[in-house]
């Protein structure tokens, strides 16, 4: 039993940073619908806040993380041509689905939308953690900022769902060895 | 919880949550973009293993960072509306995950 370098770095990728990103929107979304002044305590705020900003900031480092690593690691495996006349295509995932025509739409569009969609959740959650930084306390007395703050980290968690879902089937079609 | 808290502007907090729309919608013009332009694709591919998805991405976060930067250092001591500016943010995030979205952009492309 072994696993390829570029097996490794694809579960670094996928399993590693995307799914932990991913776990760990419950905890944020939680911390950021319960920072309300009448839910909390000064001391309460004080434990909920700490809690808040480390999660929030390193969720927006693992997203980061994520896009990059499956951009500039592992997407040129996905997408290397093969050789000249190569009939066996398991080590060229793109080319593989491309030559199947029940496959290719694996590719045409769930990779095609997998690769540009995921790159919009690092600017939305770097701005979330930001403001939670910035404004701190100040947040749970503005309902406009938080609520926003809510519907931007939701919103970064369905797009980052989606690139993760479509690379967990098109890696069940077309792995990467 | 008593509210002690010195009052904040919320120049600061827009200029991050437009300047993501400004990132995103970025991302979105330079993928639809691509699809349109052979030229425009040729010039986005900054290096040979990741093709356009290079300089898509790379573009994107310099207009992300430029945008917030500029933003920032206009609007963080300002009261700016942070209601408007998170209206436009949808606006903007919307048309950026239309323009990422394969079916209309290839639509578009006529393919």
């Amino acid at each position: 039993m072994s696993i390829t370098s570029r097996e490794f770095w694809t579960l670094v990728h996928g399993m590693g940073l995307g799914a932990l990103f991913l776990l760990s929107f419950a905890g944020g979304l939680a911390g950021l619908w319960s920072l309300r002044p009448e839910y909390l305590t000064n001391a309460g705020m004080h434990e909920r806040l700490g809690r808040l900003h480390w999660g929030v900031s390193i969720m927006a480092v693992i997203c980061w993380l994520t896009v990059i690593s499956g951009t500039w690691i592992v997407y040129p495996w996905y997408r290397a041509k093969p050789p000249e006349g190569a009939t066996n295509l398991a080590a060229f995932p793109r080319s593989f689905l491309m030559a199947n025509e029940a496959l290719a739409r694996w590719h045409s569009f769930g990779m095609e939308w997998k690769e540009h969609v995921a790159w919009l959740s690092p600017f939305i959650v770097t701005a979330v953690a930001f403001v939670v930084l910035r404004y701190r306390e100040r947040l749970a007395t503005n309902d406009k900022m938080r609520q926003t703050m809510i519907n931007l980290f939701i919103l970064s968690f369905v797009l980052a769902g989606i690139a993760g879902a479509l690379g967990a089937l098109i890696t069940k079609a077309a792995p990467i060895h | 919880m008593a509210d002690s808290t010195p009052r904040m502007t919320d120049g600061a907090a827009a200029a991050a949550v437009v300047a993501s729309g400004i990132g995103a919608l970025s991302m979105g013009l330079l993928t639809t973009g691509a699809e349109l332009s052979t030229g425009l694709k040729t010039a986005l591919t900054l290096n040979a293993g990741v093709g356009p998805l290079s300089g898509k991405t790379i573009f994107a976060t310099v207009a992300y960072i430029v945008s917030w930067i500029i933003l920032h250092t206009l609007w963080k001591d300002k009261d700016v509306d942070f209601g408007r500016k998170a209206t436009l943010t949808a606006v903007l995030l919307a048309g950026a995950v239309l323009l990422t979205f394969p079916i209309f952009f290839q639509a578009l492309a006529g393919e």
